[in-house]
């Protein structure tokens, strides 16, 4: 747990970074610090681990005041992952991950080994730990920085703009990776970002600051969407409110109904939207009967728009979100829903998810 | 020209202690001996100066202030100042191979990416470590290239060591100039010095580039190419062999 207690970190020419900052910080969540520039929440990140320390007031990591820790002693405790990587340029990969296990007295052999299992963890092959990070993409140094960031095992981490430096897809991948690692890891994450979006999908909870160092809103992220606490927290967190608080409640509730499937290559059975599959029943587009009767060729294929995922054994299924998009984007007014392999499991309607909604209102589901 | 090579290939020329092998090797021990003094002051000091952004001002000026003293000029008053030898030509030599050497580390140092060193800092090495482990392994590019700039200037300036009545392959301009025109150990002996210098030069500059290639991490190799800015510090060789080099 880590307790901001009245920090403020004000800089000899007055500027004041940060204002007074309480919060607490839960163990084993990620928490997220967002706003636009110049509101101190890189400054509020790096005053945990003493990178820059407070004019006033008190920061406990677990009860203890970092005041009393060494600095450079504390920081081999708190993993630290920042916006372009910062990876060593004269290091192997490999070694560039094991820095801080042989700072803490590993010796080489060892720390090499904690530093090949961590690349698989973070999903690297094993052989790229021979390279240079010259040689890697920035997605790829930015897994090397965060493998390089747990090396130690830390209990915290402290993550100051890690993904906003990569294109879009790969910060995708990126987060989605941060979310699984968090599943099986753990750890305190304190995450520094400008994009709300990112902190709305990887917070536990989220913190909004606004220009000046002043904490404007501490909340859940669909507390956030659904109560903004003022017009500023609202204007930041943005438009399509409503719609991206569907992204925070499963679609469990919505029934599955049939669709009509065709194998690539042979002729529907009847006239129609048919969705068009591969060998192993996977949806490759939609296709409109209607307007040919023969067989179904690659050519005719209009492509799915989203796909709905849904796990019948499991009864697990996607969010609303995903289940709304999904009829939405479909050129058939229905969404395919496909199970984990990805195969055809049925179709999803628009007015299931507004149904499945209006239902989670009334049974207290969505903060009203 | 011909004579120049006649002199040049003449066999009588290439052994015993006046011969040119034995006049490369006192050369040689020349530039050695100043270019490590040169590193061992100028490599601490811009390191230092890198890493605590303190005391910049030294590095542009000593670079600047000590480039503008001719060489030949300042070895006269070393010389009256002390005594005719070995101290006031290294001295000479030092003062000419510092600003390279301390401008190479300086911006060596200055160069490796802020967020390289702010990684370091943040995994918790102190500043020491970031300074051995970090800054000094990426900026020995430059450093190297500051060494290399230095140690041709010093090859191609320490002919003056003859003006002061020592060895080296200035013996052969000093005595060619000193024997005139007419002779036949006049001008073609002080050109065949002069070729003798750039040849060496040369050598020595492939020797480096070598060394350089082997202490630099393969890591920085695309990094070393592009910034070899130190280069800028080779000054042209003084008057007294620049004609004929």
């Amino acid at each position: 747990m880590i307790e901001f207690q009245a920090v403020t970190k004000k800089y000899p020419d007055g500027t004041v970074a940060v204002d007074g900052l309480d919060l607490v910080v839960d163990a084993g969540k990620i928490t997220v610090f967002v706003g636009p520039s110049g509101c101190g929440k890189t400054t509020s990140l790096r005053m945990i681990n003493r990178m820059i320390d407070p004019t006033s007031g008190t920061i406990l990591l677990d009860g203890k005041d970092i005041r009393e820790s060494d600095p450079p002693l504390l920081r081999r405790g708190i993993g630290y992952v920042i916006q372009h990587a910062g990876l060593f340029p004269h290091r192997t990969v490999l070694d560039n991950v094991a820095t801080v296990p042989m700072l803490t007295g590993k010796n080489k052999r060892a720390a090499r080994s904690r530093a090949a299992e961590l690349l698989e963890l973070v999903g690297l092959p094993t052989e790229m730990g021979k390279r240079y990070p010259a040689q890697l993409s920035g997605g790829q140094q930015q897994r090397v920085g965060v493998a390089r960031a747990l090396a130690a095992d830390p209990p915290v981490l402290l993550m100051d703009e890690p993904f906003s430096a990569v294109d879009p897809i790969v910060r995708d991948d990126l987060q989605q990776q941060l979310l699984r690692l968090q599943s099986e890891l753990d750890k305190t994450i304190v995450f520094v970002t400008h994009d709300i979006d990112e902190a709305i999908k990887l917070g536990d909870r989220v913190a909004v600051f606004r220009v000046g160092g002043r904490l404007a809103q501490y909340a859940t992220p669909s507390e956030l969407l659904a109560k903004p606490a003022d017009d500023f927290v609202s204007s930041f967190v943005g438009r399509d409110r409503g719609y991206r608080a569907l992204g925070f409640l499963t679609a469990t509730g919505v029934p599955v109904g049939p669709v009509a499937t065709v194998k690539i290559g042979e002729t529907a059975a009847e006239p129609g939207w048919v969705v068009v599959v591969d060998e192993r029943n996977r949806p490759l587009g939609w296709l409109d009967q209607g307007s040919t009767s023969d067989a179904a060729s690659a050519d005719d294929v209009v492509s799915g728009g989203s796909l709905y995922e849904v796990d019948g054994a499991a009864g697990t299924a996607g969010s609303l979100r995903n289940a709304l998009d999904a009829a939405l984007s479909s050129p058939a007014g229905v969404g395919i829903a496909v199970d984990a392999d990805g195969a055809v499991a049925g179709s999803v309607k628009a007015e299931a998810v507004l149904e499945a909604l209006a239902t989670a209102r009334r049974t207290g589901e969505v903060p009203a | 020209m011909n004579s120049t090579l006649n002199w040049l290939f003449d066999p009588a020329h290439w052994s015993g202690p006046t011969g040119i092998p034995a006049r490369i090797l006192e050369h040689l021990g020349y530039t050695a001996l100043t270019v490590l003094i040169a590193a061992a002051i100028a490599v601490p000091l811009g390191a230092i100066i890198g890493h605590t952004g303190r005391g910049t001002f030294l590095v542009a000026g000593l670079s600047n202030g000590l480039r503008a003293l001719p060489e030949l000029g300042l070895l006269t008053l070393l010389v009256l100042l002390t005594y005719v030898g070995l101290l006031p030509v290294v001295v000479a030599l030092v003062i000419l191979a510092l600003p390279p050497i301390l401008a190479g580390t300086y911006a060596g140092i200055r160069n490796v990416d802020a967020s390289v060193v702010d990684a370091a800092r943040g995994m918790g090495m102190r500043g020491s470590t970031v300074l051995w482990k970090v800054e000094l392994p990426n900026a020995l590019p430059l450093i190297l290239g500051g060494i290399r700039s230095a140690t041709l200037q010093v090859i191609a300036t320490a002919t003056i060591a003859a003006y002061v009545a020592l060895g080296g392959l200035g013996r052969f301009v000093i005595d060619g100039n000193n024997a005139g025109a007419g002779s036949p150990n006049g001008y073609p002996q002080m050109a065949a010095g002069a070729i003798v210098i750039a040849v060496l030069a040369l050598v020595v500059e492939g020797v480096l580039e070598i060394v350089q290639r082997v202490a630099v991490s393969p890591g920085l190799r695309n990094v070393a190419t592009r910034k070899r800015t130190a280069r800028i510090w080779r000054k042209p060789t003084p008057d007294l062999v620049g004609r004929s080099t």
